[in-house]
């Protein structure tokens, strides 16, 4: 056994954990943050993104022990004071999803290509820089859609934010 | 502006009923006193949970004190007799708490929906390499895989049966030859001015749910047990775990509330991971969950069915066709599985929307000594399609004419209507509206001089176009499938509960059926609670499956809710002295003439009144009379159509190919939702896409499935699909009585697919105009190499 403690979603947290424990394995069964999905086990789906420090990364293809000392959002993190995050809102509105399982890891890897790429995406843009995240429901149309609408509506926050 | 966390972002104040959204593409036009809530394009039901993350799939649910978990031996060999298999190793591996196999099962060791032919846990025999042998339970899940490798296992190998040729030497079938037709093929083959053979080779397909199969049984007292299954028939797990147990059906609980993806993967196939949690629940006493590992997934459950079609075609120098005759081989893995419905539902849709008037449509069910092929959304009907879509492109490589023209020629017309089959196709006029509609709008013509131009500078490059049409029949073709049921609660603060048989995988049935119940009683789809699909509360239930949820639920919960609501227009006519059809219920009041009160009063009065507020609704599909062995009777209370134009790219060097633009327009009646109905036909058509280009199971002589991860197995990611992808709603009214006049659309959109498929062909005709292209399916870039080499390209 080793312990790690790290920032998750904002709160700080100290777990004895096997070494060999993956961090979606920490997030999932240990902290029961469930909103984090598997679907492929290797590093293939994308239904595992989270981001660390800032970052996103397939939390099944990760130690935690790795984490020690980073700071962990996960798709539970994001809304703010009860409001939707504007990607969360977006995918909702936009019927970027169907049954659901890839929605949070997608979620977590349009954040992470705004915080790259800035708010005013092309489409081009996102269907290559999703090429990491698969749906099997949706045919991606969709949620294109949603990551270039919730990229400008967070504009519009860091506008409100700025000013 | 963001939604509020707790609920799901619609209108909040009771009474008004009214939704956010404003009405998408396709929807029906409506008045003063039309419909609130159906044709309306609302969310998915459970959209601001999956924003969250805060939607429970099974292995989100919080696992019960003592929970075990599962992990499944494998063979190692796929077709043999076990000849030894040494346990002890396993068992005395760190964590493992029970091993499990097949003498410990107390029923019958027999999973199959219906022969008896598949086993929970080999005993004397393998048949695919893969199949599950033992069972671990251990304290951990990474305790169980590592233990479940630990067996010693002995087989007598023998070499496996993996291709239609393997299987035809053998002559093993899992199921016996079938055919129909009419008239005389092999005369009317001889009259024809032209004939064509060919032959078609067309893989399967892996369901990739993103989700992958999982299930956690919990025992009770007395000899009961819940079973969590990610399962499109609840039904069929609840008698398969009574079956192993040896227990009475009404002692099994199956419930699911939602399912990350299924397309047919979770019809039959859910059932054996249940079944074994619920085994290894009795053995040990204790809670048990299995959850596969994603490349255990690929190994241990079936897929679409792989085939080989060989086929005759007459026809004249327009390229009508006279006569078909068409021979299906489909691999069906070792055991029968839902085998017979799937090559039926391929013979059914051989025509595909275009008339025959002699045609012999045949048959062989092969036995392969692979994983057992399954449901996958579309149950057939796509192979079975896109092997007359071949022979129509053949024919209009024959010819010299376009093949819009050699379709268009052939399309099912007035007086030219009736299927091989016998059944007549009552909606001709929307057949030829949705192709020449879509003809027009994609400028299918001028982009036909445009791509011809190009093709005709003779450069590596070749672009492709093909408009292709879809007719698929709704309804099980086992007939007794067709019904379902639901039970609604109304409370007295107003609110409502609503269940039924119908599961949900992500298409978006628990909202279209809450959608219907708002709509009977009046109220806002916030007061609709939708609960979880589980047998103890609709019994005896059909697989959500064959497109059918929302046809059959959607009728069976507005059944239930019409009760209700006639026993509550009943209490207010008398409170009034006004006659019952006088009331009205709408916006979350109830009135007549000047007298209101609200949904919640009345339902508070009727309580007082000592009314039941809680009703069952039971609906069966009229009209449908199939009868198998005769072959005759009506097998579809009606088709759904559609029609896609592709345009591809490809690079006749390397093979590789891109699609890059398509146009749908797509018959789904007068729609419950258009939001979620374009989403399927989106989410069906990439799908097909997938399953025609990039993904390509490929196993190896000695039957081990080599592309087992998507490392090895293509999906379709985003970029892959293309940026321009048009896709419209074809203004439509069911003509049969159908819930507000819907058709289904789960399945239908898969086959608008093969519009790329021909595209590709389309592109590499340019190479030798004259010939049949002999390309297979998928067209990955190598089929493609091979197909342009074939034809003088390619180098
Ligand atoms: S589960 Fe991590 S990428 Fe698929
Ligand atoms: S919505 Fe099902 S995998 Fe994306």
């Amino acid at each position: 056994m080793t312990t790690v403690t790290l920032t998750v979603n904002g709160q700080s947290v100290t777990q004895a954990i096997d070494p060999r424990t993956l961090l979606v394995q920490l997030l999932r069964e240990n902290l029961r943050l469930t909103g984090t999905h598997v679907g492929c086990d290797t590093s293939q789906c994308g239904a595992c993104v989270v981001h660390v420090n800032g970052v996103s990364v397939k939390s099944c293809t990760m130690l935690a022990a790795q984490c020690e000392g980073a700071s962990v959002t996960t798709i539970e993190g994001i809304a703010q004071g009860g409001q939707l995050h504007p990607m969360q809102e977006a995918f909702r509105e936009h019927h970027g999803l169907q049954c659901g399982y890839c929605t949070p890891g997608m979620i977590m890897s349009a954040i992470d290509i705004v915080n790259r790429k800035g708010t005013a995406l092309d489409e081009e843009t996102v269907r290559h820089e999703l090429e990491g995240n698969i749906c099997r429901c949706t045919g991606y149309h969709n949620i294109v859609k949603a990551v270039i609408a919730g990229a400008e509506a967070m504009a519009g926050g860091m506008r409100q934010a700025a000013e | 502006m963001a939604a509020d966390l707790q609920g799901d972002g619609l209108t909040r104040a009771e009474g008004s009923g009214r939704p956010p959204h404003p009405v998408d593409r396709g929807a029906v036009p409506r008045g003063g006193d039309g419909p609130v809530h159906v044709h309306r394009a609302y969310p998915h039901d459970s959209a601001h949970l999956h924003v969250q993350g805060a939607a429970s799939y099974l292995d989100d649910l919080l696992e019960p004190e003592g929970t075990l978990h599962l992990a499944v031996g494998m063979s190692p060999a796929a077709r043999g007799r076990i000849a030894a298999m040494d346990l002890a190793p396993v068992r005395a591996a760190p964590g493992v708490v029970r091993v499990v196999t097949a003498g410990d099962i107390p029923g019958r060791n027999d999973i199959s929906p219906a022969l008896g032919d598949e086993t929970l846990l080999a005993d004397t025999h393998v048949a695919f390499h893969g199949q599950a042998m033992f069972l671990v339970a251990a304290t951990t899940r990474d305790a169980a895989r590592r233990a479940a490798r630990l067996g010693r296992i002995e087989i007598e190998a023998q070499e496996p049966s993996v291709t239609v040729e393997d299987a035809e030497r053998r002559d093993e079938r899992v199921l016996p030859d079938y055919a129909f037709g009419r008239g005389d093929v092999a005369t009317a083959l001889k009259a024809a001015p032209r004939m064509l053979e060919g032959r078609l080779r067309i893989g399967g397909q892996e369901h990739f749910y993103l989700e992958g199969q999982a299930a956690l049984a919990i025992p009770g007292e007395d000899g009961a047990i819940l079973v969590h299954s990610s399962t499109q028939h609840p039904t069929e797990v609840q008698h398969v775990v009574a079956r192993i147990l040896n227990v009475p059906d009404a002692l099994v609980t199956c419930e699911v509330r939602r399912m990350g993806g299924a397309f047919g993967g979770k019809e039959s196939q859910a059932t054996q991971w249940a079944a074994l949690a619920a085994l290894a629940a009795r053995v040990t006493g204790r809670p048990c969950k299995l959850r596969l590992d994603r490349d255990d997934d690929f190994a241990l459950t079936g897929k679409r069915h792989d085939f080989r079609v060989d086929y005759r075609l007459g026809f004249d120098a327009d390229g009508r066709v006279s006569a078909y005759d068409v021979d299906f081989l489909a691999c069906c893995g070792h055991s029968a599985d839902l085998s017979q419905g799937v090559v039926d539902r391929t013979m059914f849709h051989a025509d595909n929307a275009y008339f025959l008037p002699a045609a012999r449509v045949a048959s062989r069910r092969l036995k392969t000594n692979t994983v057992s092929n399954t449901a996958f959304r579309g149950f057939g009907g796509p192979q079975g399609m896109l092997a007359i879509e071949k022979a129509m492109d053949d024919v209009a490589r024959l010819t010299g004419r376009d093949p819009l023209d050699v379709r268009l020629a052939n399309l099912y017309a007035p007086g030219r209507d009736e299927t091989p089959f016998g059944m007549k196709v009552e909606e001709t006029d929307t057949l030829r509206a949705i192709m020449e509609g879509l003809e027009r709008s994609s400028g299918y013509r001028e982009r036909r001089a445009q791509v011809d131009a190009f093709n005709a500078g003779g450069g590596w490059l070749r672009r492709g176009l093909a408009l292709t049409p879809v007719k698929f029949g709704i309804s099980f073709t086992l007939t007794h499938l067709n019904q379902a049921g639901a039970l609604v609660h109304v409370y007295t603060d107003g609110s409502v509960q609503l269940n039924h048989g119908g599961t949900e995988m992500g298409q978006g049935l628990y909202r279209k059926v809450a959608q219907v119940v708002a709509e009977e009683f009046g109220i806002g789809l916030e007061r609709v609670r939708i609960t979880a699909t589980t047998t103890d509360k609709v019994p005896n239930t059909s697989p959500t499956a064959a497109s059918a949820g929302s046809d059959l639920n959607g009728m069976a919960a507005k059944v239930a809710a019409s009760t209700i609501r006639a026993r509550m227009a009943g209490i207010a006519a008398a409170l009034w002295g006004v006659d019952e059809e006088a009331v009205r219920f709408r916006d979350g009041m109830v009135a007549a003439g000047a007298e209101s009160m609200t949904f919640a009063d009345l339902a508070r009065a009727c309580h007082q009144q000592r009314v039941h507020l809680s009703a069952t609704g039971f609906y069966r599909t009229p009209n449908i009379t199939w009868d198998r062995a005769s072959a005759t009777g009506r097998p579809f209370f009606y088709f759904a159509y559609g029609a896609a134009c592709a345009e591809v790219l490809v690079d006749t060097l390397t093979g590789e190919n891109r699609v890059t633009r398509v146009d749908i327009l797509h018959d789904v009646g007068a729609s419950l939702n258009p939001a979620i109905d374009i989403g399927q036909i989106e989410g069906g058509f990439v799908q097909g896409m997938g399953w025609l280009t990039t993904e390509e199971l490929v196993y190896a002589p000695d039957g081990r499935l080599l592309t087992h991860a998507p490392a090895t197995y293509k999906i379709p990611v985003s970029s892959d699909v293309p940026a321009d992808f048009r896709v419209e709603l074809f203004p439509n009214s069911a003509r049969q009585d159908t819930i507000y006049r819907s058709k289904a659309v789960g399945e239908p959109p898969v086959m608008l697919a093969n519009s790329v498929f021909c595209a590709i062909a389309d592109a590499l005709a340019s190479l030798d105009p004259g010939r049949p292209v002999p390309l297979d399916a998928p067209a990955t870039p190598e089929a493609i190499l091979n197909a342009a080499l074939a034809l003088g390209g390619g180098r």
